[in-house]
């Protein structure tokens, strides 16, 4: 192996990952003295939460609808089609008003009322009253909410001074022989020196993983690294059968077209031109939870009533909505429109189809942010130094199935939690404990390996092998024989890593060499989600199993949790669901059948 | 008379043509800088012809296509490709922009790409952003207000005053305006630049913000601020349609304002 120059730091707190969730939680590690690294393989604005568009939930109750976040937590144990955590969902909405508050104070530029607060439209399964009718409670920043955040947090971050190691690839993470994490192991891309950040709590906060298919509206960054990290630590995923296909993803080119866009009134046609989502979902129609627009989409689609020449995607109307509004409430994906698809919005529909969008499962954890495996009949087993956020994480409070805007308030609420909890648990400035050599050699023997690697396939090729696979046997609708035949495939291409070749041996940025662990981390996490869906025999959110159309609570209102070892070895097991609330504020709210 | 030479590494030379291996009948050349850190090469322009009619529409496409089927080794930063992460941002045709919202229809003739002008590279088209990093940094780009918010309450601010940050906070960090301003390439290390001062202005523009005199005074200075001559190519150049010329100036009539 070759010798590696290795830079070591120490920290109280590491955190991997600067998107909102990475960025809310240095924010408030390094606001209240913890001395906190955050490493993050590209500049913190060009994460992906910059790509999100329509809004965060907060029950704010700025349009005078009597909203509460009750009924914010009914909606999302509903749409999360009952495998959501109700101890955690009820956490997040209500630190959702608190949270969403103090972004404004950090100076998001939210759009604003008439009164001059924070301006809320509708959102695809949010509703008042239990369902009886739609809510506003979408705060958003035009149609670039995401970005408006993410900027903000970095700008707050700037202003406390938190130290950013930008452009490093996270490579592993150090664990102790008691199974603690205590740092983690990285390559700076600038110089390519190998670093080593000690830290006695470990916070992953690295995204998703849309890349192991082939059309996302996931950025190319997205590949789960962290939880991939995760499983080479000997610890589980949970729940990573459940994989979100937003509807409207630009037909092609897949980049997203926000759900605010039906918020503000937008609709879907079939060929026929027919509103069809009125037949699916009487009540909430267009905004129905995505699962049930994607899926009905889908149906429509294969029973002939596609459009375009080959019949194979949707018409989205916005051609109705006045220009003046779609200027100011929606100016980005008008601009998207134009640029992807020659659209424009005020005259003409945009042509969509379902699009992987986001990962409810990930990495086990509670609502503090402490990752959580499973030990024997303890199912909560808190695993010491390691803390996983945002979309890496499965609190759960998704459950099989994501609300939009959710998945804003989730990083911020989580980022938050996960500094609080830091802030309680870790003693300032105390002492590492040295860590043995091998620990580190282990890593960086991986790394040689990828590095030095010459065989006959690139990775380019491995890449679309597994993404195609992926996106044709883990899709919105799944059956016993296509998941079976998705698992021997997936499970065929992932032995081709044996024999990937790259081209680039320097260690100065090299994205040859970055896009080989990259792909290493989506296999891993490729073969678990094939895995976890093929053994599901249920259709619960997200995840519909043409053999098992219904959902079935006796047997399977449970966690998958599911660990893979070096020989991608995959092994199985259950988490309750907790039904339970964390408060007597809300009563848990009982299994019914879901209709928008 | 002086004779001037550029340094013997800032020559470019001719680098490896990869001619296309089908019979496609739509074919594009595609010019790319290459610069390693790692030898003692000039850098040179490698050429890549490639099957437009198996590739997406935009450079981004092209730049990806090449990197997994003909050479891994070529270098650029990307991440969102729907032009809001700021990342691809380069000189395509002589223009620079981000190259997953450039359309390759758009280029007559073969596409030439370079990093962005006039930036330390790091590695083929990825340039060195730390210092326009810093300049970022030292404008104090995060919401200033000696009033606290009501415990638990958000700060008002009315649709009109929220709309004058509009075209301001929009900005994605490309830095494509700052590197196509010929002053910037001349002074780079003490004028801000435009998407820094655009920053600037985005918090004097903002109705909650109250510390615009502190921010002016800062600004106040021949180099930071008045290194702008009204060229006006940021405003050309910006990928995302904004106006950070238009920022520049506002910033300049609030100076006089004060005097």
């Amino acid at each position: 192996m070759s010798e590696y120059e290795i830079v070591d730091h120490e920290h109280d707190v590491v955190v991997v990952g600067a998107g909102g969730a990475g960025l809310r939680a240095t924010l408030g590690m390094v606001s209240g003295g913890l001395k906190t690294a955050c490493i993050t393989k590209v500049f913190p604005t060009r994460s992906h939460t910059v790509a999100a568009q329509g809004g965060i939930g907060a029950a704010l109750n700025n349009m005078g609808e009597n909203d509460s976040w009750q009924f914010h937590m009914y909606d999302t144990v509903k749409g999360s089609d009952w495998l959501g955590d109700q101890d955690a969902i009820e956490y997040m909405c209500k630190e959702a008003i608190p949270s969403v508050t103090e972004l404004e104070n950090f100076g998001v530029p939210f759009s604003r009322t008439e009164d001059g607060e924070v301006y809320q439209r509708p959102f695809g399964g949010h509703t008042l009253d239990y369902g009886k009718k739609m809510a506003r409670r979408a705060c958003a920043a035009a149609d670039r909410t995401g970005h408006a955040i993410l900027h903000t947090l970095y700008q707050q971050c700037l202003k406390y001074q938190a130290e950013f190691f930008v452009e490093y690839i996270a490579l592993d993470l150090l664990m102790d022989d008691n199974g603690k994490c205590v740092g983690v192991l990285a390559l700076c891309m600038d110089d390519g020196k190998i670093h080593r950040f000690r830290g006695h709590q470990t916070v992953l906060a690295t995204g998703g993983y849309g890349r192991v298919y082939f059309s996302c509206t996931s950025a190319h960054t997205c590949t789960g690294d962290g939880n991939a990290m995760v499983l080479r630590a000997g610890l589980p995923l949970q729940d990573m059968e459940f994989v979100q296909f937003h509807p409207t993803g630009v037909y092609g080119a897949g980049v997203l077209i926000t759900e605010g866009s039906r918020g503000e009134g937008g609709y879907l046609t079939n060929s026929e031109g027919e509103r069809f989502m009125e037949r699916y979902a009487p009540t909430a129609k267009d905004l129905a939870s995505r699962d049930v627009v994607s899926r009905s989409m889908t149906i429509e689609i294969n029973e002939g009533r596609g459009v375009g020449p080959n019949k194979d995607h949707i018409f989205m109307h916005l051609e109705h909505i006045d220009p003046a509004t779609l200027q100011m409430r929606l100016p980005g994906i008008s601009e998207t429109a134009k640029i992807f698809c020659g659209v424009d919005v005020t005259k003409e529909p945009i042509p969509v189809l379902p699009t992987v969008h986001y990962n409810m499962g990930g990495i086990p954890t509670n609502y503090n942010g402490e990752v959580v495996t499973r030990k024997g009949n303890d199912q909560d087993a808190v695993v010491s130094g390691l803390m996983a956020i945002g979309e890496a994480a499965c609190v759960s409070v998704h459950g099989a199935n994501r609300l939009g805007t959710n998945s804003l308030l989730d990083i911020v609420v989580f980022g938050r939690a996960a500094a609080q909890r830091a802030l309680k648990t870790v003693e300032k400035g105390s002492a590492h404990v040295p860590l043995p050599k091998r620990v580190t050699d282990k890593i960086l023997a991986r790394l040689d390996k990828v590095r030095y690697s010459n065989g006959d396939i690139s990775v380019g090729e491995v890449r679309n092998s597994m993404q195609n696979a992926m996106q044709k046997h883990a899709a919105v609708f799944r059956s016993n024989i296509s998941m079976n035949e998705g698992v021997k495939k997936v499970d065929t291409i992932s032995k081709g890593m044996d024999n990937i070749g790259i081209k680039d041996r320097s260690m100065i940025f090299n994205t040859d060499l970055v896009e080989a662990l990259e792909l290493e981390n989506l296999m891993q996490q490729a073969i678990v989600t094939m895995k976890s869906a093929d053994q599901r025999k249920e259709s619960r959110g997200a995840h519909s199993h043409e053999d098992y159309p219904e959902r079935d609570d006796k047997n399977w209102m449970k966690h998958t949790i599911m660990w893979l070892n070096e020989k991608n070895k995959t092994k199985l097991d259950y988490r309750d669901v907790h039904l339970n609330t964390l408060t007597n504020e809300v009563a848990s709210i009982p299994p019914a059948a879901r209709v928008y | 008379m002086a004779e001037f030479a550029l340094p013997k590494h800032s020559k470019i030379v001719k680098g490896i043509d990869y001619p296309i291996n089908s019979e496609a009948e739509n074919t594009k050349k595609i010019n790319v800088y290459r610069w390693s850190p790692d030898d003692d090469e000039n850098p040179r322009i490698d050429s890549y012809n490639i099957d437009l009619d198996q590739c997406g529409p935009m450079v981004l496409d092209a730049l990806i296509k090449i990197k997994q089927e003909i050479d891994s080794s070529l270098t650029f930063r990307r991440s969102c490709r729907e032009g809001i992460c700021g990342s691809c941002s380069m000189n395509i045709d002589g223009t620079n922009t981000l190259a997953c919202l450039k359309s390759i229809d758009d280029v007559k003739g073969d596409i030439n790409i370079y990093p962005l002008p006039h930036m330390e590279v790091i590695k083929d088209l990825v340039p060195d952003l730390s210092k326009a990093y810093e300049q970022l940094t030292s404008v104090k780009p995060w919401l200033q207000s000696k009033s606290d918010p009501e415990n638990g309450k958000s700060r008002k601010q009315s649709p009109k005053e929220r709309e004058k940050i509009d075209g301001l906070w929009e900005c994605v960090l490309c830095f494509s305006c700052s590197t196509s301003c010929p002053s910037y390439w001349w002074n780079g290390d003490k004028y801000l630049g435009p998407a820094v001062l655009l920053q600037a202005y985005r918090w004097i523009a903002d109705s909650r913000d109250e510390n615009t005199e502190q921010r002016l005074e800062e600004l106040e200075d021949s180099f930071k601020l008045y290194r702008c001559h009204t060229i006006m190519n940021c405003t050309k150049t910006c990928p995302k349609g904004l106006n950070p010329a238009k920022a520049i100036g506002e910033i300049k009539k609030l100076q006089l304002e004060r005097k």
